[in-house]
């Protein structure tokens, strides 16, 4: 069934629900639950699913908002809208420092963090004489709305889920912008996003806070709704559920989050009625079902419940377009002004010299080709240019300037595009998606911006760049496709495409024509030759020899880690050390 | 807080730090053998000490069935997992493993547990019991996974933490336990008085770090589990099956965690949800240490064990909020010596 269609459907269900005579006044309550539950699993979607880092400690962004707000308006005397607000930025604020704190190590650091986190929010709560110890507090004023208060029953229900309505349609505007395609890129590798220019550091921390922004505006509804707040419902247990929510329904779409969260809270009442009978006393015994859910889930529908229900394809991205105002290009260099000048690099690992004081130069108009055998250290002197790993020794300059050990998303900032040996598209995005990442730099629309549609204009112009740089190496046909759907051949040629879309003044190509067919080669070095007449330098790595020959202007070659020699190719291909590293001494 | 005071608490604090060592090392072990991040290890720790808390008692513990139950999963698991290669040897070995060994124990149990055979004989049945389970954990819940991310491991993780604290409620009931110490001597040094008690948890610990030492730096087996933490494909390419080192290793835990149990029950009124909080802990201490380092996840519990006793003499009632929150400088600092980025798996 369509999305869309589907999202119709349960928006009608649920304004039709109060109205209908005979639904139980229980069934609205449980649903309130359900949504506002589903608005904190909307942020798990997007921390999870789309950016593949999780937390178990989203009970905590949602207690801190309930406490704060129950504070604000029984103590303080303010409206719940004014401590609106408050929330969401106190929220915002932990979760910006929880995030700055963990996010930069390994992936799992964040989940265990906020499972400790939580943990001890809990027992601050339970132990705080002003919060009210386990009691809590009681007397929250409700909601109002032109003066009529929500006091529960089908108004809640609307309440909680218009407001569920409006995130989901925020999120999944966020997910399209260009931060939110930065947030997607994370899964086709940090290095590559990077590359492109994206703080990927920055932009896991913009995914967290999103994520606690929905989370606090569920513990204020929740506050307001429920009038009465105690540690309970924000213990670590609750953090776990909401990520169960996610995992069942299917963290990887926005209607997998709503639909993980109604059927959790549905299954958890039902057994929360039937399991004491089995076992014939109190307790919490559906956490058994719930972990043995969880563990089943991972082994046989890692996605979720809901790509089983919906039609499983990719979002389709933006409709091709002109646009209103097309992208400041940079202006292409003079030929012969030197862009390139990497002098004496030089990379160990431990006591492993993988390159060995190398240097060379590109410069515009200029196709330099670094060749040698394999293991050679030709991929790690691309990482060293492109600022992916440290110099151990060594400097480079880029069009005169000084880059020596800046991060690769400043090197991208001046115009050096690069792909990789080892595609990293990311599978699940449209072609035109991950092309049009290529162009984050020349776009400036923050996360904001992106959620509230306000980017329109920038985002034509975005897509209309990739567009062109997409119909350039002749793809255009495979525009809407997932990227992982292509072949490899085609895969690295999408790289080129996205690369270009940076506006680059130099550009690195690690192995282009490998997995290419014989069309498709001369039709990439047709291009590239156009590339070097427009004034971009490229240097570029291949084991293609006659693809190499036919194309570079000079070549440097490299073995163990050392530069043997360096020519044009004519020189090169008689030099006798080469000939022996390629075939051997004749002895 | 005078000098007498601080000793009696820097004494505590090891006395809990080395628990906590106990429990950092295995989840070091499991962590870097699979990948696992074995929250699951504070439900063996509640399990180990409640089963003996039964035995004493003279009844059948309720990890009996439990460890049945488990086997019988674990036998289908492995069933399933060698479908291609099934035949009368190997669905013998699967039996004899899943199905007879957890059966013995099981008869072991129900004859000994009326007979009260005394605190020793109990403590190894107690383990008895327990040690399999992570083997059978393994082949049910994470195997199946073994080519998932870290983080999908470790929501699988929490999964099998909230039905194994589940299941301990449904066995062992709501009320806690306690156990008599393994020594009722003590000795008195200077102001301190050193109970027997906290001898053997010392003891204890000390022997085993040094039982692993010998077993990764002297055995075959131990190296061979070194090999698949390191390169799991690598390990695999020279004839070791991962899976068998995945086995081992939760089994392992297991052990080491139902002891941790057995040392702890003594000490402190244990229900069916403390294991939780008790693993925690060592995860913060194996945190401190990167995941990574045996010796430095063990020192860093001593000192996790002595900031919560000294937490719980200042201010009782945050004492695991001030454990649980030690964590952050140390995040902090291994964030800003971090590599500036890299792919992970």
């Amino acid at each position: 069934m369509p999305t869309r269609l589907l999202a119709g459907l349960g928006a009608l269900l649920i304004v039709a629900l109060p109205v209908l005579p005979g639904v139980p006044p229980f069934w609205l309550t449980l649903l309130t639950y359900a949504g506002l539950s589903a608005i904190v699993v909307t942020g798990l979607v997007v921390l999870t699913g789309v950016a593949g880092i999780t937390s178990f400690g989203q009970a905590m962004f949602v207690g801190l908002s309930a406490y704060a707000t129950a504070l604000l308006t029984t103590q303080g005397g303010l409206s719940p809208w004014l401590s609106l607000p408050v929330a969401l930025l106190l929220s915002a604020g932990a979760a910006w420092i929880v995030g700055a704190i963990t996010l930069r190590l390994s992936g799992h650091y964040l989940p265990l963090g906020t499972i400790a986190w939580n943990i001890s929010f809990f027992y601050v709560l339970g132990n705080t004489d002003a919060l009210g110890r386990y009691d809590g507090l009681t007397g929250l004023p409700p909601i109002t709305i032109l003066g009529h208060p929500i006091l529960g029953g089908g108004e809640a229900l609307l309440l909680t889920w218009g407001f569920l309505g409006v995130c989901l349609w925020l999120t999944h505007r966020l997910l399209r912008s260009r931060t939110g395609r930065a947030i997607r890129a994370l899964k086709g590798g940090v290095v590559a996003a990077e590359s492109f220019g994206v703080d990927t550091a920055r932009v896991k921390i913009v995914a967290f806070v999103y994520a606690a922004l929905l989370a606090a505006l569920s513990g204020w509804l929740y506050a307001h709704i429920q009038r009465a707040i105690n540690p309970t419902p924000f213990g670590i247990n609750a953090g776990i559920e909401y990520l169960l929510m996610a995992v069942i329904g299917g963290a990887g779409a926005i209607g997998g989050g709503v639909f993980g969260a109604v059927l959790v809270t549905v299954l958890k009442d039902q057994l929360q009625n039937v399991l004491p009978l089995v076992f014939g006393a109190q307790g919490n015994f559906e956490a058994i079902v719930f972990g043995i859910l969880l563990v089943l889930m991972l082994q046989r529908a890692p996605d979720g419940l809901w790509p089983l229900i919906v039609r499983r394809s990719v979002a389709a991205p933006p409709a091709r377009g002109p646009a209103a105002q097309p992208l400041a290009s940079r202006p292409a260099a003079s030929p012969g002004t030197m862009l390139l000048e990497a002098a004496s690099l030089r990379k160990t690992f431990g006591g492993l010299v993988a390159v060995n004081d190398i240097g060379f130069t590109v410069a515009a108009g200029e196709v330099v080709a670094l060749i040698g055998p394999n293991g050679a250290g030709k991929s790690t002197t691309f990482n060293l240019v492109t600022g992916v790993a440290r110099l151990s020794a060594g400097a480079v300059r880029l069009a005169g300037r000084d880059v020596t050990g800046l991060p690769a998303r400043r090197i991208a900032r001046l115009g050096c595009a690069r792909t990789f040996q080892h595609v990293k598209l990311v599978a699940g995005m449209s072609v035109i998606e991950n092309v049009a990442l290529g162009a984050h730099l020349r776009g400036s629309a923050g996360p904001v911006r992106g959620a509230l549609g306000l980017d329109a204009a920038e985002e034509a112009a975005l897509f209309a760049e990739a567009d062109r740089q997409l119909a350039r190496v002749g793809l255009s046909a495979c525009r809407d496709l997932p990227a992982g759907g292509l072949a490899l051949g085609q895969q690295r040629i999408v790289e080129i495409a996205r690369a270009l879309c940076l506006g680059p003044q130099l550009l690195l190509l690690d192995e282009p024509a490998a997995g290419l067919r014989h069309q498709e080669k001369q039709a990439l070095g047709d291009l590239l030759r156009r590339l070097r007449q427009e004034g971009l330098g490229i240097l570029l790595v291949e084991h293609d020899m006659d693809f190499v020959m036919g194309l570079a202007d000079r070549l440097v070659v490299m073995n163990f880690g050392a530069k043997l020699c360096e020519g044009a190719p004519a020189t090169v291909r008689r030099d006798p050390a080469v000939i022996e590293a390629y075939l051997g001494s004749a002895a | 807080m005078d000098a007498t005071i601080l000793l009696l608490l820097l004494q505590d604090g090891v006395v809990n730090g080395a628990i906590y060592a106990l429990i950092a090392l295995s989840l070091v072990l499991v962590f870097t053998v699979t990948r696992v991040i074995l929250i699951p290890q504070g439900e063996f720790v509640a399990y180990g000490a409640l089963t003996l808390a039964s035995l004493e008692a003279g009844t059948l513990p309720g990890t009996v069935p439990l460890l049945l139950g488990l086997g019988g999963l674990a036998f289908l698991a492995d069933c399933a997992e060698a479908r291609h290669s099934l035949d009368g040897r190997t669905l013998l070995r699967l039996g004899l493993r899943d199905l007879v060994l957890p059966a013995l124990v099981a008869a072991a149990a129900w004859i000994l547990a009326p007979m009260k055979p005394g605190l020793l004989i109990e403590i190894l049945v107690t383990l008895a019991i327990v040690t399999p389970m992570g083997g059978f954990l393994y082949a049910v819940a994470f195997r199946p996974l073994a080519h998932a991310s870290v983080l999908v491991l470790l929501i699988a993780s929490v999964g099998v933490h909230l039905a194994l604290t589940g299941l301990g409620l449904v066995f062992f009931g709501a009320e806690g336990s306690r156990t008599p110490p393994l020594s009722e001597a003590s000795f008195p040094a200077g102001p301190l008085l050193v109970s027997g008690q906290s001898l053997w948890m010392i003891g204890l610990t000390l022997a085993i770090i040094v039982a692993l030492w010998l077993f990764f730096s002297r055995t075959l087996l131990g190296k061979a589990l070194i090999a698949t933490a390191v390169n799991r494909l690598g390990a695999r390419l020279m004839g070791i099956a991962p899976s068998l080192a995945g086995r081992l290793s939760v089994s392992v835990a297991a052990f080491i965690g139902a002891l941790s149990g057995v040392l702890i029950a003594p000490l402190t009124t244990v229900y069916y949800d403390t294991g939780f909080l008790i693993g925690l802990k060592g995860f913060v201490a194996a945190i401190i240490a990167g995941l990574a380092s045996y010796p430095a996840a063990a020192a860093a519990a001593i000192l996790v064990g002595i900031i919560e006793s000294i937490a719980s003499f200042e201010a009782s009632a945050f004492k695991e909020v001030i454990v649980f929150m030690a964590i952050i400088p140390v995040l902090l600092w291994r964030s800003l010596r971090s590599a500036p980025i890299e792919d992970e798996e």
